[in-house]
C-alpha cells in the first residue's frame, strides 16, 4: 500500500459528557464522517472526510462536536507552509489541477475595510430614517443625458426599459446545476418579495420559475446553455457573461453527476455529460463582435429589455469597460476577484484578476472622464459581505451591487468550500435529491428577505447619517469616504482622500 | 385549536424531533442529563422507507378512538387536545390498540404516553415543531 500522504485539516471533536448518541450528526452527513458503532456502544468520527461544513455542529442538540483545526503541525515555515506542501502531496499523488469552491480565501487586501464612510455633524443636519421618507429605489440603464419636460412643465419619463429596484442589491448569477432546485427557488422567491432580481447563471430557467421572471436575469454565457427565444423572452433583464471574478479567463466546468434529469432538460444538453462552457464567446473577438450579441439578443426580444455584459475585473477593466458602454449594452457587471464559484481550478481563483474595489473606482473615473457614464450602469460584485458594503460601493460609483456567497450564507452555507464536491450538507450546491430537500424554500427565501431587508435598514440609517436621502445622491459622492492605511498610489486610484484630509 | 402537521416533502429522517420531544417531557433542564444514556421515551416517531420518510404524532382525532376505547376514563379531549390522566391510567394499552396511527405507546412509568402539544410539559407549545430544522413538522 502506498504512503498516505493526505492528512486530515480539521478534527471533529465530540464531548463525551454530552453526547446522546442520538445519531442525529451520523444522517446529516453525506461525507460519512459519524458512525455509530455498535462494538463501542457509541457515536465515533473519521475525521479524514471532514470538509468542516458545520451542519453536525448545528444540528447536534446536545452541543456535543465542535470541529477543531488538525493539531498536527507540520515544522513551521514561513515560505514552504502547511497548505503549499499539501498542494504539492496532492497533485503529485492525482497529476491533476487543484480544484477549489467559492472565493478566494486568501490574505490580499479588503479595501473596504480600509474605507470610512462620513456623516453629518452640526453644520449639516444628519436624517433620521424612521421619522423622515427615506428612497433607496434605483433604475438601471441608460440615462438620459438631459431633463426633457412636457408643456405643462412636467417631466418626461425617456428611461429606456429600465429595471427598477427596490433597494440597490441584486442576487448574482448562479446557475440551476451548480447550485440546486431548492437554493433557486429561494432566490426566485425573495428576489420577488423584495422588488429585486436574481440572476439564472448560465444554465437555464427551469420551467417552474418562469412564472418569477419580472424579477428574473437569464444569463447568456459561453456555453448558450438552455438558451432559446422562450428562455429571452422569460426574464426581465439579460445578462451576456464574459467572464466571472473568481475565474477571469477561462470557462466552466460542470461534471456529468450535477447534469441529472431536470438539469438536463433546462440545459438542454444530455444527461450525465459534462457541461463544458467554453473559456471564450466562439463568436466574440472584439467590442464589434460583442455589439453585434448584445443587438442580436436585444432583436430577439424586440428590444423590450435591457442587455447587461459582466465582466471580471481584469488589469485594464477600465479600457474593456469603455468599450462596452459603446457596444448598445445597459449595464455593465464587474465581478472583483474574490467572488464566488461553484468550482474553479485553485490557481486561477486565487491569482487572477484584480479587487473590485479598485475596479469599480476606475471604471467609473474612465466612463465620466470620456463623459458615457449615463450610457451605462454600473452593477459591482465579488464580495459584497454587508450594508456598509453596499454603501462604499455606490458612494464609489456603483449603481446597484450584485451579492451572492452573502446569499448563499444567508441559506445555509457555511463557506466549506467543498462544492465542487456534489455532497453539499446544506442542499444548496448539489443535486443529490436526500441533499436538496434539506432546503425547504419557504424558510431559505425568508431567510434571504430578512438579510436584504436588514441591509435596507442599515443604509438607509448609514445614507441619514450622512444627510443624505436618496440613493441617488449617495451614487459617485467619493467626498463621502475617507482611506485608512492606504498609500498615496491606492488612494488615487480609489479616488478618495485620506482619513484626516 | 391548532394541529401539528407534518410536510412529509421537508422531512430530513434526522430524527431530531424524537429527542426534542423525549427532552421536553423528561423534566430535566439538561438534554445531557436528560437522555444520555437512558430510554428514548418519545412521543413523536419518525417513521421512513426508502426515501419517504414523515414524524408522526398524535391527531387529536375528532372522534379519538383512544378516548372512547380507555377503559379509565383517563384519556380525555380538552379544548382540543387529547390528554391522559396519568394517575388514572391503569396501563391496560387498550388505546395503544385502538389508535389507528399508533401513535400512543407505553411510557416508563407504566402509564401510556402520547403527544398533548407540549401544553403540559416544559416546552409550553410543541417544541417538535420549533427545533425541527427544516420546517417539516408545523403548528396550525
Amino acid at each position: 500500500m502506498p504512503i498516505n500522504y493526505d492528512d486530515n485539516i480539521y478534527e471533529v471533536t465530540r464531548d463525551r459528557e454530552r453526547c446522546i448518541d442520538c445519531r442525529v450528526c451520523e444522517r446529516q452527513c453525506a461525507n460519512l464522517v459519524h458512525a455509530y458503532s455498535s462494538e463501542l456502544g457509541r457515536m465515533t468520527s473519521d475525521s479524514m472526510s471532514c470538509v468542516d461544513c458545520q451542519r453536525c455542529v448545528s444540528l447536534c442538540p446536545a452541543r456535543a462536536l465542535k470541529i477543531i483545526k488538525n493539531p498536527n503541525v507540520y515544522r513551521d515555515n514561513a515560505n514552504w507552509n502547511d497548505a503549499a506542501i499539501k498542494s504539492v502531496y496532492k497533485q503529485a499523488g492525482s497529476g491533476g489541477v487543484l480544484l477549489s469552491s467559492m472565493g478566494t480565501p486568501e490574505p490580499y487586501p479588503v479595501y473596504w475595510d480600509r474605507i470610512l464612510v462620513n456623516a453629518s455633524q452640526v453644520t449639516n443636519p444628519s436624517i433620521d430614517p424612521l421619522r423622515e421618507p427615506m428612497e433607496t429605489r434605483v433604475a438601471l440603464g441608460v440615462k438620459p443625458q438631459n431633463a426633457e419636460r412636457n408643456g405643462r412643465g412636467e417631466l418626461i419619463n425617456t428611461l429606456r426599459n429600465p429595471m427598477v429596484l427596490s433597494v440597490p442589491i441584486m442576487f448574482s448569477a448562479m446557475s440551476y446545476g451548480s447550485i440546486s432546485y431548492n437554493a433557486h427557488k429561494s432566490l426566485a422567491a425573495a428576489a420577488e418579495k423584495l422588488g429585486i432580481f436574481y440572476n439564472t447563471g448560465e444554465g437555464g430557467l427551469h420551467k417552474d420559475f418562469y412564472r418569477y421572471g419580472k424579477n428574473t436575469i437569464v444569463q447568456v454565457a459561453s456555453g448558450r446553455f438552455g438558451v432559446f427565444k422562450e428562455y429571452l423572452d422569460a426574464g426581465a433583464a439579460i445578462e451576456i457573461k464574459m467572464g466571472q471574478g473568481a475565474k477571469p479567463g477561462i470557462g466552466g466546468h460542470l461534471p456529468g453527476e450535477k447534469i441529472v434529469e431536470d438539469v438536463s432538460r433546462t440545459r438542454m444538453i444530455p444527461m450525465g455529460t459534462d457541461a463544458i462552457s467554453p473559456a471564450p464567446h466562439h463568436d466574440i473577438y472584439s467590442i464589434e463582435d460583442l455589439r453585434q450579441l448584445v443587438f442580436s439578443l436585444k432583436e430577439a426580444v424586440n428590444y423590450s429589455k435591457p442587455v447587461i455584459v459582466k465582466i471580471a475585473a481584469v488589469h485594464n477593466v477600465a479600457a474593456i469597460a469603455s468599450g462596452i458602454a459603446r457596444s448598445g449594452a445597459d449595464v455593465i457587471a464587474i465581478d472583483g476577484f474574490r467572488g464566488g464559484t461553484g468550482a474553479a481550478p485553485t490557481r486561477i481563483r486565487d491569482n487572477v484578476g484584480i479587487p473590485i474595489e479598485l475596479a469599480l473606482a476606475c471604471v467609473d473615473e474612465r466612463l465620466r472622464g470620456e463623459g458615457i457614464r449615463n450610457e451605462v450602469s454600473l452593477v459591482v460584485g465579488g464580495s459584497i459581505r454587508n450594508s456598509a458594503d453596499v454603501v462604499k460601493a455606490i458612494a464609489l460609483g456603483a449603481d446597484a451591487v450584485y451579492v451572492a456567497t452573502g446569499a448563499l450564507l444567508a441559506l445555509g452555507c457555511h463557506l466549506c468550500r467543498s462544492c465542487h464536491l456534489g455532497k453539499c450538507n446544506w442542499g444548496i450546491a448539489t443535486q443529490n435529491p436526500e441533499l436538496v430537500k434539506r432546503l425547504n424554500p419557504e424558510v431559505g427565501s425568508e431567510r434571504l428577505v430578512n438579510l436584504v431587508t436588514a441591509w435596507k435598514h442599515e443604509i438607509e440609517e448609514m445614507m441619514g447619517g450622512m444627510g443624505i436621502n436618496s440613493i441617488e445622491a449617495l451614487k459617485g459622492n467619493r467626498l463621502m469616504l475617507r482611506g485608512i492605511g492606504l498609500n498615496r498610489k491606492e488612494l488615487d486610484i480609489l479616488g478618495v482622500k485620506h482619513a484626516g484630509e | 385549536m391548532k394541529k401539528i402537521y407534518v410536510q412529509e416533502e421537508w422531512c430530513l429522517k434526522c430524527r431530531l424531533c424524537e429527542y426534542i420531544c423525549a427532552y421536553a417531557n423528561s423534566g430535566f433542564k439538561d438534554i445531557a442529563a436528560a437522555l444520555k444514556d437512558k430510554p428514548i421515551n418519545t412521543r413523536i416517531t419518525v417513521e421512513e422507507s426508502g426515501r419517504i420518510s414523515y414524524a408522526v404524532s398524535c391527531r387529536h382525532c375528532d372522534e379519538p378512538s383512544c378516548v372512547k376505547s380507555c377503559i379509565s376514563g383517563a384519556l380525555e379531549k380538552v379544548d382540543g387536545v387529547v390528554k391522559i390522566d396519568k394517575d388514572k391510567c391503569v396501563g391496560c394499552f387498550t388505546c395503544v390498540l385502538a389508535c389507528p396511527y399508533g401513535a400512543i405507546a407505553a411510557g416508563e412509568d407504566g402509564a401510556a404516553m402520547k403527544c398533548e402539544l407540549c401544553v403540559e410539559n416544559s416546552g409550553g407549545s410543541p417544541m417538535c415543531v420549533k427545533y425541527c430544522p427544516n420546517r417539516a413538522i408545523i403548528l396550525e
